[in-house]
């Protein structure tokens, strides 16, 4: 197994971690909330933004912006370049063979949808099978859903055991001649568990026929903030991820796609800035990426994003995932000593994410309670309904981690718990 | 507690929370509708008997939910037993304009039902969880009018 893939780290990686460093950069961090300090404990739903990817966004603008693609005058030109070079930054990034292979969007759910409406709607035919994992947030399971009506496609679901894992065994025991496409999460949005990726890979690669080739995405929202990962060594046919769970913008995502396979695709949307010609009679398409980005893209949140991938590439992921690593620890460790509060899902294959439920005390009014003390969770189905409804739980509340939370904060997570305890005793 | 969370999680909302009242489906029913909250996975399925004369003779609910969500069923079961059908719409809109910050000034709800909403109505502080306390009253909304499912989000 990976490094990767199982969160253990090499020695030299305990240098210390900067954290107040860290939290300087985040200026709102600093603020108060119902009177007390803020304990943002809700990264798995949105990270916030270091001052250096909105000075980014605010220097773009004030110096460099107008559309791109389009003008011949020296702004163009300049918003053009950073554009580009944004989507140089993402493949660098995601290590990439080219920057033709990253197609922005407007979020990973975007990304998802393009694959299944593009990739999906010209390749799968009815009986084609899509194997799904039961734990996938629902933007990789109803892109899937609607694509399996409109072909005849049939979903499969990949069984999570009772620890929450999703083993390979769960995968490769549903590969069949008919399946086209394996669609599962890198990190799971609602239990934090950490999916044996490379294995899976693997696994599929040894299956597929030469003539008959699986494809394989990877929602990759909840990974990319949390660990490296390199697209080539996984051997993924498609990464998607969103801006916004990476310390970055909204409205900004990134579908990574092998180019061979782009190169086969049909356009997503249509309209400007995706064609190479137009007339009545007929139009053909610009080659990928610019085929599957039509109109005027999130030009400055792609300046934004390429900001924030160099803040975190400048801290290092592996460094973000141990230091992440040692505050799910000391949190699994304070929380298992409070009364009545059952921790869901496995704690081996974990990243950055833990989510539970209390004895009488309703996760939602759990997170009301922890708000007053100025301490921000999850409550609710986390967007995974299939499985709350395979946990017996209508919700639960989560706690998800980034690089700027501290063991000082997870104490306020566990006393802040403990009123939860005394109003609802 | 702080002051502010007292308002919300008063005692007779504890006490309705843990102790739900009228938590049964009657024996005899002739309007139900099952409310849901997608965002927060409460579910709550109401049952009502009303009479020829338009009495709610019998009122029950059952599923889960959070603190807010049930003790505003089980008071609201408390409070409609026995009322003309009526009177529970003249509730509802009592109980939606405390909820939201609305006009109170309805002379015809009695005292005893204007404590136990004004218990509930300490909602109105938390926006976020406003449509906890109205779901059951908009599941009795959609009950009476023989909508099976009602959804607040």
């Amino acid at each position: 197994m990976k490094m990767s893939e199982r969160l253990e780290f090499p020695p030299e990686h305990n240098l210390a971690y900067d954290v107040d460093a860290y939290r300087a950069d985040f200026p709102i961090l600093a603020e108060k909330i119902h009177g007390k300090p803020l304990v943002y404990l809700d990264n798995a739903g949105s990270t916030q933004r270091p001052a250096q990817v909105t000075q980014a966004m605010v220097q773009f603008e004030a110096h460099a912006y107008a559309n791109i693609h389009r003008g011949v005058h020296e702004l163009s030109v300049r918003a053009t370049e950073r554009y580009e070079a944004a989507r140089q930054t993402v493949a660098r990034f995601l290590n990439a063979a080219s920057r033709d292979e990253i197609v922005f969007t407007r979020g990973g759910t975007e990304a998802i949808n393009l694959v299944a409406a593009s990739w999906g709607r010209s390749q799968l035919r009815a009986g084609d099978e899509i194997i799904l994992t039961t734990l996938e947030h629902h933007s990789n399971i109803v892109p899937w859903q609607m694509v399996a009506g409109a072909t005849g496609a049939v979903i499969r679901v990949a069984p999570i055991n009772d620890v929450g894992e999703v083993t390979v065994e769960a995968i490769a025991g549903l590969l069949s001649p008919r399946t086209r496409m394996v669609a599962f999460a890198h990190v799971s949005n609602a239990l934090g568990t950490l999916l044996p990726a490379q294995r899976i890979i693997t696994a599929i690669r040894a299956y597929e026929k030469k003539d008959q080739p699986i494809r394989v995405l990877i929602d990759g929202c909840q990974a990319v903030a949390r660990m490296p990962v390199d697209v080539r060594a996984l051997d993924v046919d498609f990464y998607a991820f969103s801006g916004h769970k990476l310390y970055g913008p909204t409205g900004i995502g990134v579908l990574y796609g092998k180019k061979a396979l782009l190169n086969t695709m049909p356009p997503y949307q249509t309209g400007g800035g995706m064609i190479a010609s137009v007339s009545f009679e007929g139009t053909s398409f610009a080659p990928p990426p610019g085929r599957f980005e039509a109109g005027t893209p999130a030009i400055t949140q792609a300046v934004g994003l390429a900001a924030a991938i160099d803040y975190v590439t400048g801290i290092g992921l592996d460094r973000i995932a141990h230091y992440e690593d040692t505050l799910v620890r000391y949190a699994l460790q304070k929380l298992t000593h409070i009364d009545g509060l059952t921790i869901i899902g496995a704690d081996a294959q974990r990243a950055g994410v833990i989510s539970f439920v209390m004895k009488n005390a309703h996760p939602h009014d759990v997170g009301t309670i922890l708000d007053r003390q100025g301490v921000a969770v999850r409550a609710g189905h986390h967007c995974a309904q299939p499985l709350m409804e395979h946990l017996g739980v209508p919700a639960t509340a989560r706690a998800s981690f980034g690089l700027y939370n501290t063991h000082e904060e997870v104490d306020a997570l566990a006393q802040a718990l403990h009123k939860v305890q005394e109003i609802f005793a | 507690m702080s002051d502010d969370l007292r308002d919300l999680y008063q005692d007779l909302i504890l006490d309705h929370s843990k102790h739900p009242r009228n938590f049964a489906k009657p024996g005899q029913v002739n309007h139900e509708a099952l409310g849901h909250n997608p965002l927060c996975g409460d579910r709550l399925a109401l049952y009502l008997y009303v009479d020829d004369g338009n009495i709610i003779r019998d009122i029950g609910f059952q599923g889960s939910g959070c603190a807010i969500s049930v003790a505003s069923a089980s008071m609201m079961t408390e409070m409609l037993k026995g009322k003309p059908v009526q009177e529970a719409e003249h509730l509802f809109d009592y109980m939606h304009a405390a909820c939201t910050g609305g006009e109170t000034n309805d002379a015809t709800i009695d005292e005893d039902a204007r404590d136990r909403i004004e218990a509930l109505a300490g909602v109105r502080h938390y926006p976020m969880r406003v449509k906890c306390a109205t779901l059951p009253w908009h599941t009795l909304q959609a009950a009476l009018k023989d909508e099976q499912k009602v959804s607040t989000e």
